[in-house]
């Protein structure tokens, strides 16, 4: 895994101060460098390609089974809609739910983390009761159910459930991590001191496992995308709207394999691969910024 | 070791009893009248009306206080009646699990074994040597990241449609009967393959990151370095490392289990596989909930009776956790 050079070392000792040098290697690391680009590709097409795409994803816009071409960039559906304007709307449904589902899922992890790891007793035996029940059920298991209930879905309440079934995993890393350092001086000095537990808790003990957050958050991020796309091709997608994992169903559903309509589930599915891929990198190479051990190597 | 496994047992059952405890209140819970909804189905055909309608009285129970309908249920669960399916309608849901699940378990069973072996050895092989570990490993991260119905959809264009070798829908043929001849055994296993390659190869990427990342730790341990400066072969401390290595894997493959699931199920989909998978893909179109239940309460045990197996594999595999047991009835 040796992607850096001997210059490296040389230029360590110049910089100084800690941010800088976070930031030194978070630029010398190729892998951070290829996940950003990915990501920041896709992000501005995001952005971008509502704008500029120029007919409603779900509308008749023009004779259908056209590949590619001038006029219509990635061609067109069975029933004559534009695939890039679904694929660039798609795009954006994609970080929705990556961002907002993985938040959440990150957020619940960590509390549940926290306070299991750090009040342990009960407290920590119910919590960890639930967290292991919950790791063995599988999540899309438990999304598919609850999901099938819903008269109506969105973007919003995707993103909700997979939120609430995603985070244990989370809640048992971070109840180590909490439990390591709840036996640390400064911890202890802070309770005898009188500080109250989520003020500990937020000031104490969080602020040494940002790192680790950020990047259990990346993960989440990609897990909760890639879970959407599951939903989404098993028919429990957005009710209203377009998402890659609908375009996905839509073309296998209308026999787009069998046509050969490649330009209608290939760019969806491509986008997935390489946004989760360039998460995954980034995970990696921040693993590799933070801590100076595997920078060495 | 008793106690060990005793713990995991009692997570289980308790893991059952949640899951079963969910599939009661759900319908409870969500918006609307899911028998109102349920007969709305079947508004054509009258007398499947009557029938239905008492069936669901029956089961749902809804003018009985809530704790007998909850034990009612719990009573029904353990003779094996899930319900009766409305699209298949006379049919019961657990008859029509039953019959998809060969050939679920026979896509699945395999591709998660023989990937799992695979991908250690892979990885194990591949760590530490850096030319090839440096381009080996990106091509592993993105095969983890892929989904796998995309993978499925591309296996079955590239392979089943342009290049017309394999198949792309169903388990046979259907000019073949479904009988222990040689034609129907050819035609399965020719179906088998695509919907195989695609769990199996997505999988791959996952377990030779873990073993390579697992394979450097052992290396960089203390007992590898002794080896080393004793001037032991550079083979037979990665034999040692291996087998250290492994371990977590074993662990590695009970957390995955319910992402490998997924893979699976939405696999079948892209396949028109008669597994579990396609038949809640069905349900889910047609609001079919108790086969929808069915199906989840089916993964559910699936998945609780894998890990079952995996803690045993773990206890026999692990020397310390043998030895402990020893110890334990001296």
């Amino acid at each position: 895994m040796n992607m850096s050079d001997p210059i490296k070392k040389d230029h360590t000792k110049q910089a100084g101060k800690k941010k800088n040098e976070i930031l030194f290697f978070a630029l010398r690391n190729i892998k951070f460098r290829i996940g950003v680009f990915i990501l920041a590709f896709f992000g501005i097409l995001a952005l971008v390609g509502p704008l500029i795409s120029q007919y409603d994803p779900l509308d008749y816009a023009g004779p259908g089974y056209r590949p590619p071409s001038t006029e219509f960039w990635m061609g067109t559906s069975t029933f004559g809609q534009d695939i890039f304007s679904q694929f660039v709307h798609g795009l954006g449904s994609s970080f929705a739910v990556g961002f907002f589902g993985g938040g959440l899922a990150t957020l619940v992890g960590l509390m549940i983390g926290f306070f299991a790891g750090y009040k342990g007793g009960w407290l920590d035996e119910i919590l960890m009761m639930l967290t292991n029940i919950l790791m063995v059920i599988p999540s899309v298991a438990l999304l598919i159910i609850i999901a099938a209930y819903l008269p109506y879905r969105g973007v919003g309440i995707q993103s909700i459930i997979i939120g609430l079934t995603a985070w244990p995993w989370t809640a048992r890393a971070v109840r180590a991590q909490t439990f390591s350092l709840k036996q640390r001086e400064f911890v202890a000095l802070s309770r005898i001191s009188g500080c109250k537990t989520p003020r500990i808790i937020l000031e104490e003990i969080a602020p040494n496992m940002m790192s680790y957050v950020f990047m259990v958050f990346i993960i989440q991020f990609g897990g909760a995308i890639l879970a959407a796309v599951a939903l989404d091709f098993m028919g429990l997608g957005p009710t209203l709207g377009i998402s890659l994992g609908l375009m996905m169903q839509y073309a296998n559903l209308w026999s787009a394999i069998q046509l050969r309509m490649w330009w209608w589930f290939v760019p969806p599915g491509l986008a997935i691969t390489l946004i989760v891929s360039a998460l995954y990198f980034l995970n990696t190479g921040l693993d590799e910024i933070f801590n100076p051990k595997l920078r060495e190597m | 070791m008793g106690r060990y496994l005793r713990r995991k047992v009692a997570i289980y059952l308790l893991t059952l009893f949640f899951a079963i405890t969910l599939n009661w209140i759900l319908p409870r819970m969500m918006p609307g009248d899911p028998i109102l909804s349920l007969l709305s189905r079947l508004a054509t055909q009258p007398q499947q009306i009557q029938r239905v309608h008492t069936f669901l009285e029956q089961s749902f129970g809804l003018d009985k206080p809530w704790y007998e309908q909850y034990f009612s249920f719990w009573r029904s669960m353990f003779v094996g009646d899930l319900g009766i399916s409305i699209t298949h309608f006379p049919k019961p849901v657990t008859q029509i699990i039953m019959d998809a699940l060969p050939f679920s378990l026979l896509i699945t069973l395999p591709a998660i074994l023989l990937s799992w072996i695979v991908g250690n050895k892979f990885g194990a092989f591949a760590a530490r040597k850096k030319k090839m570990d440096n381009w080996v490993l990106p091509i592993w991260y993105v095969l983890t990241a892929t989904p796998y119905l995309w993978l499925g959809i591309l296996l079955s264009w590239s392979l089943g449609v342009v290049l017309n070798i394999f198949p792309i829908a169903g388990a046979y043929s259907y000019q073949v009967r479904r009988e222990w001849t040689s034609t129907f055994v050819l035609s399965y296993l020719r179906h088998w393959v695509l919907p195989f390659l695609s769990l199996f190869i997505v999988q791959l990427g996952g377990w030779a990151i873990g073993m390579r990342n697992m394979i450097i730790y052992e290396l960089e341990a203390d007992y590898s370095r002794f080896m080393e400066t004793m001037g032991a072969p550079s083979k037979l401390i990665r034999k040692y490392a291996y087998k250290n290595a492994i371990l977590p894997q074993v662990t590695g493959l009970a957390v995955q289990l319910g992402v490998i699931v997924t893979g699976a199920l939405t696999t079948e989909i892209v396949f028109s596989y008669p597994g579990i998978g396609n038949l809640l893909f069905e349900a889910i179109k047609r609001r079919d909930y108790f086969l929808i239940q069915g199906c989840f309460l089916f993964v559910v045990i699936g998945v609780l009776l894998a890990n079952f197996f995996i803690d045993i594999a773990y206890v026999l595999i692990d020397p310390r956790v043998r030895l402990s047991m020893g110890g334990e009835k001296t």
